[in-house]
């Protein structure tokens, strides 16, 4: 009896912590979905209304929708893109002892602020940057800016499980595949991949979400451009409830993307 | 002409960095006969499994040549020759069922799916887990894991098959029962197995010749007979079986000679000081200092007047030897005069 209290004791207060921080506000986001305001005085008034979700299937908000989708996608492929090598090297090719710097250097960037990184990109994609004086152009703040920014900004999420995974496998499976007559691209992907896929996966989770959800990068190098997240910044003051609906579909893709990921067994790779 | 041997070294090295370099192996010459069962013999370290490494491709050599059925394959990857490896930790491929690890070495090859399955099917049953091909490797035991490994490796019908401690990793019995399961495999494929294992016991049981390996170098290469009772120098004397070493003052006593030599423990009688123990044996005193029945066999310590302890073993057949020598007891030990090899020191230290 002793021993269940004082169990209770250590796991109660982060469980608490879970479920009122983190349930509770996701739940009241999805209620607060439901309000409406009141166009006079934009007060929020609690009911139970579908308009707020009849409101996203308009057209300007579909595109924002599939935009926001499209550059996690995006920014995701790129990352595994520039990951799956990086990873590679940093596994196989890096002498052991200097992996651990190795694995600093890829972790340092994270330890500076976001802003900071988020304005350096301004500074570098404007007229006259670095860009522009180094290579003669700059795609400029839009588009581009946004999927070149958030690709820098979470990179680190997708080169760090990759890089495990990497580390992981056993050298003698792909002396294995060799010795069984497998070249190497054959060796890299019946072999190296799909032993490599929970991990990328895994890195997946986090830069597709990461994307998902930012507004403050996409305000700062995006110029115009809205994506899901500054479309809930523009709404949170004048149509809090709209706001809501917006952020819950982020959260609806998240959680879809979560149960078609689970059967590759990513989940228990985080 | 003798025919061409299925794998030849020369003059075989390699050194790995670091300061200074490290030596793993030492200029190695070594032919092995195509359809032989060739074992290498030595403890951790010794250089085997780096020799084994630089055959099948995984490592370039420093210095010197490796051909197969008489072609140069130094150099090239391990793709392009035609070995394989069954490795120490079985390195089955966990993403992929029994069947299609398997089959891989054939569809990399591109051999057709049909006949792929066929093979990989015969060789399933080659090791009798016919029934095993749709589960995955984590579903299996070690030691029908490692059986998987083996058929991955023989479908593939290699002109030599490389085995990297292969049953290192298995319990005693299993490893005794799987020894027999080579041998009768290897018999019935007639491929060339090279073997690499630092148990001597396993290597004198499986193999038709021995290379006993000492810190990178070959000591000596030779039939499990040749290397047991003539051993060349006294690390195999020392390291293939146990062996009392006979030197200095005891030599002299003993043996009549100055120099170093070496006798077997079961080549050793021990009787009652003054009892006769045969005719044509040669014989020394001594003291008895410990008497440990290990049931088959009993063993003998013996501490020479001459100065040198040494280890007699005896079956406990029929004719058993007086059963109440007790120790402390004024011993004779007997031995046949040719069953005293000169067994000089090894030109490396150890």
């Amino acid at each position: 009896m002793k021993r269940r209290s004082s169990l209770g004791a250590l796991l109660g207060p982060p469980l608490l912590w879970l479920v009122v921080a983190y349930l509770g506000a996701l739940a009241s986001i999805f209620v607060t979905a439901f309000f409406t305001t009141d166009t006079f005085t934009n007060a929020v008034v609690p009911g139970f209304s579908l308009d707020n979700f009849r409101e996203l299937f308009k057209p300007a908000y579909l595109h924002i929708i599939g935009r926001t989708i499209g550059i996690a996608a995006a920014v995701t492929v790129l990352c595994i893109l520039i990951a799956v090598p990086f990873g590679f090297f940093m596994a196989r090719v890096v002498p052991r002892r200097w992996q651990s710097v190795a694995v600093a250097a890829v972790m340092v960037p994270l330890w500076a602020s976001y802003l900071v990184k988020a304005y350096a990109w301004r500074a570098m994609l404007q007229q006259g940057g670095v860009l522009d004086s180094a290579f003669g152009g700059t795609p400029g703040f839009g588009f581009a800016a946004v999927i070149l920014t958030l690709t820098y900004l979470w990179l680190p999420y997708m080169i760090l499980p990759v890089y495990t995974g990497f580390e992981r496998m056993p050298e003698s499976h792909l002396e294995a595949s060799a010795d069984l007559g497998g070249r190497p691209w054959m060796t890299f992907r019946r072999i190296l991949m799909p032993a490599l896929l929970p991990s990328v996966v895994a890195g997946t989770i986090f830069t597709f979400s990461l994307s998902l959800g930012d507004y403050i990068a996409v305000s700062i190098v995006g110029g115009k451009l809205q994506m899901l997240g500054t479309a809930v910044l523009q709404n949170y003051t004048l149509n809090l409830p709209f706001a809501a609906a917006l952020g819950s579909v982020s959260a609806l893709i998240m959680l879809l993307y979560l149960t078609a990921v689970r059967r590759t067994g990513a989940l228990d790779n985080l | 002409m003798t025919p061409t041997p299925a794998i030849r070294l020369s003059a075989l090295r390699k050194e790995f960095p670091g300061h200074p370099p490290v030596v793993a192996v030492d200029s190695i010459d070594l032919d092995i006969a195509a359809g032989e069962f060739f074992s290498m013999l030595g403890p951790s370290g010794s250089g085997k499994t780096t020799v084994l490494r630089m055959i099948a491709g995984f490592e370039e050599p420093t210095s010197g040549t490796v051909e197969l059925a008489g072609d140069d394959v130094t150099g090239l990857p391990p793709y392009r020759r035609d070995v394989n490896t069954v490795f120490q930790d079985y390195a089955l491929f966990p993403h992929m069922s029994i069947q299609d690890n398997v089959e891989y070495g054939l569809l990399v090859k591109k051999v057709a799916k049909a006949e792929a399955r066929r093979r990989a099917g015969q060789a399933l049953e080659q090791v009798r887990l016919s029934d095993m091909g749709k589960r995955r490797p984590a579903q299996l035991s070690g030691g029908q894991r490692q059986r998987i490994a083996l058929a991955r490796a023989l479908v593939n019908r290699p002109k030599v098959l490389l085995l990297d401690e292969p049953l290192g990793a298995l319990d005693l019995k299993l490893r005794e029962q799987m020894q027999v399961e080579l041998k009768a495999i290897q018999r019935e494929v007639g491929i060339t197995f090279l073997f690499v294992t630092h148990d001597q016991e396993e290597a004198l049981t499986l193999s038709d010749r021995i290379a006993v390996f000492n810190a990178g170098r070959i000591e000596q290469v030779g039939t499990a007979r040749e290397v047991y009772e003539q051993p060349a120098t006294d690390f195999v004397a020392g390291f293939v079986g146990t062996s009392n070493r006979i030197t200095g003052a005891a030599a002299r006593a003993v043996v009549g000679r100055d120099g170093s030599f070496g006798i077997r423990p079961e080549k050793l009688t021990v009787v009652r000081r003054g009892s006769s123990a045969g005719d044509g044996l040669a014989h020394a005193p001594g003291t008895l200092a410990e008497v440990v029945y290990a049931g088959p066999v009993t063993r003998y310590v013996v501490d020479l007047d001459a100065g040198s302890r040494v280890i007699a073993l005896h079956q406990n057949d029929h004719q058993s030897i007086d059963a109440d020598l007790q120790r402390g007891a004024d011993v004779d030990i007997a031995w046949h005069p040719e069953h005293v090899i000169a067994v000089p020191e090894s030109p490396v230290s150890h």
